[in-house]
């Protein structure tokens, strides 16, 4: 990322508002519900969990009532599984564009990103609603919630782009990421706690930059539980090394976009 | 920089571009990578046979001046496309240089990235931001826009309710108020009506006069020779003519179109699109005797047997011929669809179809043919011959007319006659 690219990224921004105002006010087109798909998923999501893993399979949620335990960690995973799907799809899904007209090709996954973080304020509003629900009152340590959430759009649009660009060349990628996606909810901690992995197993949830996220976001929100700094700073590092490499790789190929999508 | 140079819009200098062809285009397979990175690692030799490449543009060095209107013509696939993907950096050349001053617009189709289901008046502001207009331009001209498209009464219904004339006159009304230094066109005017045209064509050329730099490629060489005072003929990725529109387009005619010979062989044709399930081997036209007619008269009776190889089993193919004016305009198109004519399955081998004329409906004049045949299935093209041929028509002397011809005597015999009515 050099200062042109950046330079001529700011001067599109507008484009990149009208194709995540596209993204977002098509999403819902013709729905009887709207906006409200982007609380039901998450929160449908959290009962199921809530009553097979927490009340039929009896896995600790961290002593924090299951339907926050989850919640906070589906607002975040919804946000990533569906964020490096739409934007590993980005450029494939908008040939015509790509053919016909120039502007800068990281607009494309970087406007599915943005409109997957309207739906992510959506869905976090209801938190307005669980948190006393459940009476939980988050303390000072909220502060570092916002701070989760930039390391996981930082995360997740520099895995949106390598997976975007790498899907231009090689289709396979169409394939394998929904099966990845699903995968990759059993390798992070939604359902468990990061305490209930075996000591041996840790490292496996260090190198998993989501763990962190989710863990973060949970600590944060739920008093009494304190945050993993060192987990969450290596977390934090991972994405931006995601970051970088993607957006290296995907600015890398990019001239070729055209030509072989 | 010189006073001189200062005055370009456009520059190109020894511009080349490659492009792959064969399997290694488009989707790619994540195993050929993965097992040619693994043999390069082994060191076992070149990992991949040497793709199969083809130039789409060679060694083009060209200079347009800010306030030029510059015509491109040239067959189908001879590069003038692939010219203008890369004036507006949507592809990249493999070799040389280009420089281009000022906001692009190119209008490579109109309406890019319209989307079905939003309104005409969000397709404005989406299409106007894709083309690179600001959101304060668009809604600057929004009334202008919405004025020049005439589809104002449909501005809140979403798009995919409007007709195709509707969606592209939303389109160009767009484009139309970009205000680029640098206008690049390509074939706009291939769709649409008349009027449509006429409107289109009107408007590009006000754009030149309010010196903008215009590229505009069409086959329409009528409307190139009315609005741009030079044009530049490319001839399989090779800048083969650049000079005054009035004499490019005389010789790119005289080679385009060449005499009638009875039998056209069309086997050696190239740079042919489609398939390939089945080719067009040959063209025949014949007398009402069915003997080979070298000379084709206004009003004669005329059979053009077609004689095509179908490599493998086809279902229900269609086939149709156009015929088109010098200046590209389509004067008509039978074609087995629109009559009715199932081929059925056509097994392979070879087979020849007739197509009866009972009375040539041209006026004397050499008239483009356009050959080809589709699937039937998913209209995609099996054999397309683009302007394979010309039809010489001649003068048909006294058995239809009374006195010779006046010069212009325009593309169609009208099946009609003069009477005088009583006053």
């Amino acid at each position: 990322m050099n200062l042109s690219r950046l330079q001529e990224l700011f001067q599109s921004r507008e484009l990149l508002y009208f194709l995540t105002w596209r993204d977002v006010k098509i999403r819902y087109k013709q729905t009887l519900l709207g906006a409200t798909w982007a609380v039901l998923q998450p929160l449908i999501t959290m009962v199921v969990f809530t009553v097979f893993f927490g009340r039929l399979a009896n896995i600790p949620t961290g002593g924090m009532p299951g339907p926050i335990f989850y919640y906070l960690a589906l607002l975040p995973w919804t946000f990533f599984a569906a964020g490096i799907t739409n934007a590993g799809n980005s450029l494939i899904t908008n040939t015509d564009l790509l053919t016909k007209v120039y502007f800068p090709r990281a607009i494309l996954p970087a406007s599915t990103i943005l409109a997957g973080l309207v739906d992510l304020a959506i869905a976090s509003a209801l938190m307005g609603v669980l948190l006393p629900w459940y009476g939980v009152t988050p303390d000072l340590e909220a502060f570092a919630w916002p701070l989760a959430i930039l390391v996981l759009i930082i995360l997740t649009l520099g895995a949106g782009m390598l997976i975007a660009a790498v899907n231009v060349m090689y289709r396979d990628v169409k394939y394998a990421l929904p099966f990845v996606v699903q995968l990759l909810l059993f390798v992070s901690p939604v359902i468990y706690p990061t305490e209930k992995i075996p000591d041996g197993y840790r490292w496996l949830m260090l190198i998993n930059p989501l763990s962190g996220i989710i863990e973060t976001s949970r600590s944060a929100i739920v008093p009494g539980r304190a945050i993993d700094w060192q987990h969450f700073g290596i977390s934090a590092l991972i994405a931006c090394v995601v970051f970088f490499v993607g957006s290296t790789y995907f600015y890398r190929v990019q001239r070729r976009f055209a030509d072989l999508v | 920089m010189t006073e001189a140079t200062d005055q370009h819009a456009i520059r190109l200098t020894a511009v080349s571009k490659e492009y792959r062809i064969g399997a290694s285009q488009g989707e790619g397979m994540l195993r050929d990578a993965l097992v040619g990175g693994a043999k390069r690692l082994l060191g076992r030799g070149p990992a991949k046979a040497e793709p199969k490449t083809v130039w789409a543009l060679k060694d083009v060095s060209l200079e347009v001046a800010k306030d030029e209107v510059v015509g491109v013509i040239g067959r189908n696939g001879s590069g003038k496309t692939t010219l203008l993907k890369l004036l507006s950096k949507i592809t990249y050349p493999t070799s040389g240089e280009i420089d281009v001053r000022g906001r692009v617009a190119s209008l490579v189709e109109v309406g890019t990235g319209f989307h079905n289901e939003l309104s005409g008046r969000d397709n404005i502001y989406l299409n106007g931001s894709i083309l690179g207009l600001k959101r304060r331009e668009i809604a600057e001209h929004f009334d202008a826009i919405v004025e020049y498209s005439g589809v104002g009464s449909f501005l809140d219904t979403p798009i995919k309710r409007y007709s195709t004339g509707m969606r592209l006159r939303l389109g160009f009304a767009v484009a139309a108020h970009l205000f680029p230094d640098v206008l690049l066109v390509d074939e706009v005017l291939a769709v649409g009506d008349a009027e449509f045209q006429a409107k289109c064509l009107a408007t590009l050329s006000e754009v030149g006069r309010r010196g903008h730099a215009v590229l505009f490629v069409s086959h329409n060489l009528e409307a190139i020779e009315s609005i741009c005072s030079r044009t530049i003929w490319i001839d399989r990725g090779v800048l083969r003519m650049d000079g005054p529109s009035r004499e490019v387009i005389a010789a790119y005619l005289k080679e385009t179109a060449q005499a009638n010979t009875a039998v056209i062989d069309l086997s050696q044709s190239e740079g042919r699109p489609g398939t390939g399930e089945a080719r067009f081997r040959s063209m025949e036209f014949l007398a009402a005797d069915g003997s080979p007619l070298e000379v084709i008269r206004t009003a004669d009776e005329v059979t053009v047997r077609f004689h095509f190889e179908a490599h493998e089993e086809i279902q229900s193919p269609y086939v149709g011929l156009s015929m088109f004016t010098e200046f590209g305009t389509l004067v008509t198109h039978p074609n087995t669809w629109s009559a009715g004519l199932e081929l059925g399955r056509v097994a392979p081998g070879q087979h020849t179809l007739d197509l009866h004329i009972r009375r040539v409906p041209l006026m004397p004049g050499r008239y483009p043919l356009t050959l080809w045949m589709n699937r039937h299935s998913d209209s995609e093209s099996i054999d397309w011959l683009e302007q394979c041929a010309t039809l010489t028509v001649h003068s048909p002397g006294k058995t239809v007319f009374e006195r010779s011809l006046p010069r212009r005597t325009g593309a169609v015999l009208l099946d009609a006659e003069w009477r005088s009515a009583p006053s």
